[in-house]
């Protein structure tokens, strides 16, 4: 299947659509209400995160299917993309406690705990991109 | 063995359907029980809510469907709590890291100080050393030469924990490293000194009473960088006088002298070094003061040197209600014959 949504992010509408059509993708992949719940936040979270930083990007939602592994495993795979001023320092953006936007246990450690894989790739001055995958238990 | 997650589902929507049947204060204490069981299986907060969704859309097939909608605000409400709880789990793991790492530097530190009390026959020594946290800013050190003599030295790093503690080590090397002059407590002094003032950083300093005991005439030699005075009891007259040795702590100037003092010890006397976590015990009523350190000495001063500090260090660590704010440090040191 190659799903796939593509959503702008570059006002609060922006978020709630990205949030929305990952809501979707995660209904329609057969995700329980609470995982439906934490795929919208983590969107949520990366979206937020481009909206405060980045001005603007994009939020890319597929649905992804893996079928060389037995069982195969179907999922959802979120990337958040701006041309932003980059992350500085990667390492302190992914400790506890560092974020500066969210409250407490949210910003990028608290997205990489909702999904099952987080990778981030972020140049001052080039932008960032997040990828983060859950899967279908 | 944690319990699956689906059969923790099931025992909520057991508790619950007892609740719905049959209201009472026995299935609320269930209730609680389930509240800690799932703490210990790590289920969160929005997950628990979904528990109890699942638990009332089966029971009750015709809820309104407005009722089943606010659940999912409800979660969606519920999922800052979870990303909290899930941070303050990470947040565990790695004190508990954190903590394990320390372990192993505070047993290190350990074996800076000396593994036991020299023996001497006219001498009765003892010695107590706690740290506040676990890492120690004081600093104790024995030495016997050939001839019995005995070299001592009490020090307080100024500050605690992991900087204070790695400051020791270096002056563990560097007492070590003295040898012709460890009966010398001047000369020990004014060499240490150099020693810390180039390696240390200009705000950490180290303060010291150094004392060597010779046995065979019985006299102390003492010098201090200053340091908390000791006490110095005196048996034939029943007297606790103060033991002070004017210097400035090591680490402040680079050729700083020590003076050397003398006393002559006769039999039943000793001498008291401490840190300033001692004089500094601070409980509701203020610092405790000095003379009440001598009164809780002489409550036990007809038991050994060793009962003596430890019994000393419990009665100021109950005084405080089992928290020490600085790390202690006693020895006392009596001629016997």
């Amino acid at each position: 299947m190659g799903i796939q949504s593509n959503v702008e992010v570059q006002t609060e509408w922006g978020i709630v659509s990205a949030r929305q059509a990952g809501r979707n993708l995660a209904k329609e992949a057969g995700f329980s209400s609470v995982d439906q719940a934490r795929i919208a936040t983590a969107i949520s979270e990366l979206a937020r995160n481009i909206y405060l930083y980045a001005n603007n990007g994009e939020i890319i939602i597929e649905f992804l299917e893996n079928e060389n592994v037995s069982p195969p495993r179907r999922g959802i795979k979120i990337t958040a993309r701006d041309e932003g001023p980059g992350i500085d320092n990667i390492r302190n953006a992914m400790e506890d406690g560092y974020t500066t936007s969210g409250g407490l246990g949210a910003g990028l450690p608290g997205v990489k705990r909702l999904m099952d894989e987080f990778d981030i790739d972020s140049r001052s001055g080039v932008g960032t991109e997040i990828t983060a995958i859950k899967w279908l238990r | 063995m944690a319990d699956t997650f689906s059969s923790m589902q099931n025992q909520y929507k057991t508790i619950l359907k007892k609740y719905i049947e049959d209201k009472n204060e026995v299935v609320l204490y269930q209730a609680q029980q389930f509240s800690k069981k799932i703490l210990e299986n790590q289920v969160s907060p929005e997950e628990t809510v979904s528990f109890h969704l699942e638990a009332i859309d089966e029971f009750f097939p015709k809820l309104p469907e407005g009722v089943r909608d606010s659940f999912e605000l409800l979660i969606e409400v519920m999922m800052g709590f979870g990303m909290a709880y899930r941070e303050h789990q990470s947040l565990r793991d790695k004190q508990k890291e954190l903590e394990a790492e320390i372990n192993v530097a505070a047993s290190m530190q350990q074996t800076l100080l000396p593994a036991n009390i020299p023996e001497v026959e006219s001498l009765d020594i003892g010695v107590i050393s706690m740290p506040a946290t676990k890492m120690s800013g004081d600093y104790y050190h024995f030495i016997k030469d050939e001839n019995d003599c005995i070299g001592l030295a009490i020090a307080d790093i100024i500050g605690k924990g992991i900087p204070a503690a790695l400051c020791m080590s270096m002056i563990k090397y560097a007492m070590d490293s003295l040898p012709e002059q460890r009966l010398q407590p001047g000369a020990l002094l004014e060499n240490l000194n150099r020693v810390v003032e180039r390696n240390v950083a200009a705000n950490m300093f180290i303060t010291m009473m150094y004392g060597s005991y010779d046995p065979r005439i019985h006299q102390f030699y003492y010098s201090g960088a200053g340091h908390e005075p000791g006490f110095y009891y005196n048996y034939a007259e029943d007297k606790f006088e103060e033991l002070y040795a004017k210097g400035l702590a090591l680490g402040i100037k680079r050729e700083t002298k020590f003076r050397e003092y003398h006393k002559r010890v006769e039999p039943g006397d000793f001498i008291v070094l401490l840190s300033d976590g001692v004089t500094e015990c601070r409980t509701v009523d203020g610092f405790i003061e000095r003379e009440e350190i001598i009164s809780l000495i002489r409550k036990y001063q007809h038991m050994t040197a060793q009962e003596i500090v430890d019994k000393v260090f419990y009665e100021l660590e109950r005084l405080q209600h089992f928290q020490l704010k600085d790390d202690f440090s006693l020895i006392i040191l009596r001629r016997k014959v």
